[in-house]
């Protein structure tokens, strides 16, 4: 859609900024050339008429060489030829014009001769018009650009919310809770000290999932002793069952993440890995960082033919909806199994808390 | 016929946390007339320990290892078993009492709660001849909720469990109030009338063409005429299954969709 052609009130407005150039055009035509002040003005105007229409259509070449992702070689040519071709109809039009007007008005008789030595300098005008609409409207676009990329940001930013509330609403799995305080239930009579042990570490791991609603981001370090908190947990649930293997790269440990990213990651493989395997099994976790990018991996165990919990997904679902809303292409989320392993791969831009917030 | 006062409740518990063993154990030693006879930690081993030891209760979790509570249930089929289902998750009861649990309970499980389900447990076990319940076999499947077909189909051989992944599962045969469910070249036979399985088999990729034959639709690979009125089915194994005239019918039907 023609951003000036499309909507009436625009094209008018467009066509009353062209008058101006009319009248500039009239004067130096008069002033230059041999033409009276009346043969000017009657040629400016329609012909100035015209070449606002003519200029027009220079948004389209302006459309299809975005002026950030086409060579400055290309641009040149397609909007220096354009310029050239434009204007070239545009002398051709006021020869016309002047011939119609010499031919039919007696008091325009010798206007097409005057023409002549004022054609060189209509020539420039055009390009010079043409040049300048060019430059009208990749401002235009870029404006329209900045303003749609305001508007994905403001969307992005509430559907990252949105998404960020429904985690921490989701975050901690009443099962986890309902399952542990049995087990702490067992260990009053049995072993009381393992029963204080397992309070404080439950309470330590909630204290700090709740404390991190208000935070948008936390580094990778205060992630991954949130796993240590929820893990210790889980150890006292299915002791040697669960396995944990971690090799994570210290330049890693400063690393911004959202709050609660990985935490799902490893809860998952706990409760359809190895709560799953008779025998228990390994969780991998992987931490690396390369090229400005982090990236995670959590491998762990699992039983193929397990009967179907509910349907699980639900976490992993909601760190990758949460990766998206956060970093768009910039972060990439991936699920595999092979055999009886379970493997979530991701990635994201490492960013680094600002020294002054 | 009443419970003899000196034998002792028979229990087994079925969970594959430790801790939670540890807490039925510890409520359950307050009971002299209760005598726990087994552990077990994973579906497999409950129902191996079901068939050998004939527990009169059965304390079991629903979420363990390879085989679910209600798998377990649906293969221990003893009768006369009295069944409390203990799980974190409040989302089974429904289904839990439609297999006639005798109670449903929540961990972390609370002592007077345990009682009563006790009671309730003892209540059901003197009385056991007058409640002469349907198969547990046939209840679990009744119990499964209508959108959710079949995965996979555990069977019991003795005391040993097999699993056929309802994918690879080639055709289902009846046999009196057998089914045998042919995968691989195998058959596995299992109690349970074909219809209850019809039911509980994804009717887009299983399909009843014969009184005694379901079939999974992918491995059909041609279906001809047999004799003036009825057909016979090809499958991918090179074996044929009569096609009758009601399951051709049928086939038709699904063909033309």
């Amino acid at each position: 859609m023609h951003p000036i052609f499309g909507q009436l009130r625009r094209l008018l407005l467009y066509l009353a900024a062209w008058i101006p150039l009319a009248a500039l055009l009239a004067y130096l035509l008069s002033v230059t050339g041999e033409l009276s002040r009346v043969e000017s003005a009657c040629l400016a105007l329609p012909l100035c008429f015209l070449y606002a229409f003519v200029c027009l259509s220079a948004w389209y070449p302006c459309r299809v060489t975005p002026i950030d992702r086409t060579a400055i070689n290309r641009l040149a040519l397609t909007h220096v030829g354009g310029a050239l071709v434009c204007s070239g109809v545009w002398v051709l039009a006021a020869r016309i014009l002047a011939w119609l007007l010499s031919s039919n008005v007696s008091e325009f008789r010798s206007l097409s001769v005057h023409l002549d030595p004022a054609l060189p300098l209509i020539f420039g005008a055009g390009i010079l018009l043409y040049l300048v609409s060019v430059f009208f409207y990749y401002a235009l676009i870029a404006l329209e650009a900045s303003q749609q990329a305001e508007a994905r940001v403001l969307q992005a930013g509430l559907l990252a919310r949105e998404a960020e509330l429904k985690a921490l609403k989701a975050q901690v799995n009443p099962h986890f809770l309902f399952n542990s305080l049995n087990s702490i239930s067992a260990l009053t009579s049995s072993d009381p000290a393992r029963a204080r042990e397992m309070c404080i570490l439950l309470g330590d791991f909630l204290r700090r999932t709740l404390g991190l609603g208000e935070k948008s981001a936390i580094t990778l370090q205060e992630e991954i002793s949130l796993i240590h908190a929820f893990l210790a947990v889980e150890k006292i649930r299915f002791g040697a069952r669960l396995r944990m293997e971690e090799t994570i790269a210290p330049e890693a440990l400063g690393i911004d993440v959202p709050p609660l990213l990985l935490q799902p990651l490893v809860e998952n493989a706990v409760v359809h890995g190895i709560a799953n395997c008779i025998a228990g099994g390994w969780i991998r976790l992987g931490v690396q960082c390369e090229d400005g990018l982090l990236s995670v991996v959590v491998e762990n165990q699992f039983d193929p033919e397990a009967p179907s919990r509910h349907k699980n997904g639900m976490g992993l679902m909601n760190v990758r909806q949460r990766l998206e809303a956060r970093y768009g292409h910039r972060a990439t989320f991936g699920v595999t199994s092979e055999g009886d392993r379970f493997r979530v791969g991701l990635t994201l831009p490492a960013e680094r808390r600002s020294p002054a917030s | 016929m009443s419970r003899d006062a000196a034998s002792k409740i028979r229990v087994m518990i079925v969970d594959d946390e430790d801790l939670a063993r540890q807490v039925l154990r510890e409520y359950l030693s307050a009971h002299a007339e209760v005598e726990v006879i087994a552990e077990c930690s994973n579906g497999f081993d409950a129902v191996k320990a079901v068939a050998e030891s004939k527990p009169d209760l059965v304390l079991l979790d629903i979420q363990m290892p390879k085989l679910d509570g209600f798998e377990v249930l649906e293969l221990i089929g003893a009768e006369g078993l009295a069944v409390v289902f203990v799980t974190a998750h409040d989302s089974h009861a429904i289904r839990a009492f439609e297999v006639h649990a005798v109670d449903y309970l929540l961990k972390p499980v609370a002592a007077d709660r345990f009682e009563a389900a006790l009671a309730h447990a003892k209540e059901r076990l003197e009385g056991k001849v007058l409640t002469a319940a349907p198969p547990p076999a046939q209840l679990a499947t009744a119990a499964r909720p209508p959108s959710q077909f079949l995965d996979r189909i555990p069977v019991r051989n003795g005391s040993s469990v097999f699993i056929v992944p309802v994918a690879k599962l080639d055709y289902v045969e009846a046999q009196d109030d057998y089914v045998a469910l042919a995968s691989q070249g195998k058959k596995h036979l299992k109690q349970q009338t074909i219809a209850a399985l019809e039911a509980a088999l994804d009717p887009s990729r299983f399909l009843r063409i014969h009184r005694s034959y379901i079939v999974n639709l992918e491995r059909v690979v041609k279906v001809e005429p047999y004799g003036k009125d009825s057909h016979m089915a090809i499958l991918t194994s090179g074996v044929q299954l009569p096609v009758s005239r009601a399951g051709y019918a049928r086939l038709r039907a699904f063909l033309d969709r």
